[in-house]
């Protein structure tokens, strides 16, 4: 058992759609909400395969497309102080700020340097004792505590040049907030794998109790996605709403508790500004006080000018799930991978990515 | 951002493992899934494992996969 293939295997996937085709009479709306999803969906065509009164729009689930223009700014500012050397994600490289971006703030001469995990930042704090290393922190609640475990890790080992710029932000209250606006309406929540591997899937039980939506767990090879909305459907069929795991292997009620606990012992819940949705109460997280020694936003005073949006840019649309890529009068015609005017274009999560990768035209 | 990979776990020194997918070697953290032992599978995320695989529900999910093929032909 390897875990990958045996999931990709087109006989089984073959039989989960003509299942879902048997059993599938009503026109349903399943949101995907996490952009991992909305790629592979995409790329293993999970569209073309569904029958037509299936309808699957994408949520804000790419924490890179959802970082507010004025957080990249944040960012940028701090690269351009002597002395520091930021550390981010790739994705996070090419992202417009209002002025600029990472990328073109390293051209101009800042030290910003891509990881690929929180570890490879401490590394550059220890090979660096000079210099203040700030680790850009974007991800929800898959990443985030691998971050809190960075910070921990760089207290244990007396690391005292690394500070972590907080980005990071939770599902549940962002689902609330679409929810509640009442501008998309679903019959289904495709819930994200890897963040409920952390959560559990009972982070979502609010959304089946309090809204009457079915909500599934689902993995990221064919199989999974073809098993969560079968499930899905499934529910919709027999009128229930609850939530279900079909991502048995790798989720559990309660999640990773672990990761739970050290992500609650360095961060705690604040407002977080959403790119489409503004401020969101109790949607992000924040370093703890006795952890404020690893704060970048502590640690430097940084008060960027105001934010400037993208003209013409409906990211904040696409990522509420009220229009598609193809609404966008940018999309192709100005906005591409090589020359992105928004995040939802750059990120490889990103909605108007994945639809120009992998879209037809 | 979600990207996470399954990898079984070859050795474990404390807090650390080395992992291998596809012939691949590399060394990450168990900070997060301290229960993780040699042999298993775990979910691999920015150099953390995320989550230990459960083989058993694993297979029971390709049984049912396997189950709902058959009744479809």
């Amino acid at each position: 058992m390897k875990y990958i293939t045996e999931f990709r295997n087109s006989e089984l996937a073959q039989g989960l759609i003509s299942d879902i085709r048997g059993k599938s009479k009503h026109k349903v709306r399943l949101m995907e909400f996490c952009g991992g999803h909305t790629v592979a969906i995409f790329k293993y065509g999970i569209r073309q395969a569904l029958p037509a009164n299936i309808e699957l729009v994408s949520g804000p689930g790419c924490p890179v497309c959802v970082t507010a223009t004025s957080d990249i700014d944040k960012a940028i500012a701090l690269a351009m102080v002597p002395g520091v050397i930021i550390a981010s994600f790739g994705d996070m490289l090419r992202v417009p700020g209002s002025r600029a971006s990472l990328q073109q703030a390293r051209a101009a001469g800042a030290d910003v340097r891509i990881v690929y995990s929180a570890l490879d930042a401490l590394k550059i704090a220890q090979e660096n004792p000079s210099k203040t290393v700030v680790f850009i922190g974007v991800g929800f609640e898959t990443t985030a505590p691998t971050i809190a475990a960075s910070v921990l890790q760089a207290q244990e080992q007396g690391i005292k040049n690394y500070r972590v710029l907080s980005l990071h932000k939770l599902c549940p209250p962002v689902i609330k907030t679409i929810l509640d606006a009442g501008e998309v309406k679903l019959n289904g929540l495709i819930c994200p794998g890897h963040v409920s591997a952390v959560t559990g899937s009972n982070a979502w039980e609010f959304v089946a109790r309090d809204y009457g939506i079915p909500c599934v767990v689902a993995g990221f090879e064919p199989t999974d996605i073809l098993q969560c909305v079968d499930m899905l459907v499934t529910q919709v069929e027999n009128h229930a709403s609850k939530v279900e795991i079909a991502y048995k292997r790798g989720v559990t009620p309660d999640g990773n508790l672990q990761a739970q606990k050290i992500m609650a012992q360095v961060f705690e819940p604040c407002p977080a500004n959403w790119r489409g949705m503004g401020l969101v109460p109790d949607s992000g997280l924040k370093l703890r006080q006795k952890f404020a020694d690893f704060d970048a936003s502590v640690a430097f005073d940084i008060k960027p000018e105001p934010a400037i949006e993208p003209k013409g840019c409906i990211c904040g649309e696409i990522l509420r799930g009220v229009k598609t890529p193809a609404d966008c009068r940018l999309f192709r015609k100005v906005c591409s991978p090589e020359n992105p005017v928004g995040p939802c274009m750059v990120s490889s999560e990103g909605s108007c990515s994945a639809y120009y990768l992998y879209g037809e035209d | 951002m979600c990207l996470a990979v399954p990898v079984k776990i070859t050795k474990i020194a404390g807090k650390e493992a080395d992992v291998e997918v596809g012939g691949i070697s590399q060394h990450i953290s168990l900070w997060l899934t301290p229960e993780a032992r040699v042999g298993d599978y775990v979910l691999l995320h920015t150099g953390y494992a995320i989550s230990v695989l459960d083989q058993t529900e694993a297979a029971e999910t390709l049984k049912l996969f396997e189950d709902i093929a058959r009744a479809d032909k």
